[in-house]
């Protein structure tokens, strides 16, 4: 059963993945990638993560991909032609790169599997909201406030960037 | 029960995709997108070594993983709003400022 639930996933994300490449529209693209971070999501279930699990449905796929929609949207972004139209060389070569990139994952992967552990019997006890919370609150205090710190960084700097700024000659005097 | 191969395999994957739209799509916010998808591949890596481990410390480092990608989306984004402000385009060949 849960081989199943895996296989499912595991074709649901490969295939939302690679249709989000290959897509031309890009809202498309971006709604592909939603579905492919809600199949993360189950895969994290499936390891028993369920707190991971919501926050990557509630930050990634919820607030980051509104965030990139509203982005489109505000950009009004004309499709992509020159990808679909003519072969050149330089995809051939992208595509062989991911290839062998692949390929040397696969293989130093198959090279180190009788090193990787064995299935943990306290797994359904590590991913719970208490397991998480217990260590966040006390051993990574200080990291976790750093964090809010960052967020709050990330959000002045983005309002700085991204604002309007009239030109001086606009300024009637 | 499965292995833990079969999580790794598909982290492997699914980063390797996320690899090649980076390198052929032209549009900066598809871009973006296959970072984002590259940086969830490593999550997942990292979730799963976690639970075989029986140990918290690989889903502490996710959620900080978590936090500083929605910090870094902001931020480029709002970077791709100004450059599209000034170029009238999205387009990366076209953004040839530093270009010699």
């Amino acid at each position: 059963m849960e081989i199943y639930t895996f296989v499912l996933l595991a074709v649901l994300a490969i295939g939302s993945a690679l249709g989000m490449i290959l897509s031309k529209n890009t809202v498309n693209s971006a709604l592909l990638l939603v579905l492919n971070l809600l199949s993360i999501a189950g895969v994290y279930l499936l390891l028993q993560a369920q707190f991971l699990a919501l926050i990557q449905i509630l930050v990634y796929a919820g607030a980051i991909m509104v965030l990139f929609l509203f982005v489109i949207m505000l950009l009004n972004i004309d499709q992509e032609e020159s990808f679909f139209e003519k072969v050149r060389v330089k995809y051939i070569v992208a595509f062989l790169l991911g290839a062998v990139i692949l390929g040397q994952l696969l293989y130093s992967l198959g090279g180190v599997t009788d090193l990787l552990p064995e299935i943990s019997p306290d797994m359904e006890f590590v991913g719970t909201v208490e397991a998480l919370g217990d260590v966040l609150y006390t051993d990574y205090l200080f990291a976790f406030e750093m964090t809010a710190i960052l967020l709050t960084a990330a959000v002045v700097g983005a309002l700085m960037i991204a604002q309007y700024k009239k030109k001086k000659t606009d300024d009637s005097e | 029960m499965i292995e833990i191969d079969w999580y790794l395999a598909l982290s492997a994957i699914i980063f390797t995709i996320g690899l090649i739209g980076v390198l052929i799509r032209r549009n900066a916010i598809v871009i973006f997108m296959c970072v984002e998808l590259m940086l969830n591949a490593v999550n997942l890596s990292l979730v799963a070594f976690s639970a075989y481990h029986g140990d918290v410390t690989g889903q502490i480092l996710v959620f900080f993983s978590l936090a500083v990608a929605a910090a870094e989306a902001v931020i480029g984004l709002a970077i791709i709003l100004a450059i599209f402000r000034n170029n009238l385009s999205v387009d990366i060949t076209k953004i040839n400022l530093l270009r010699w």
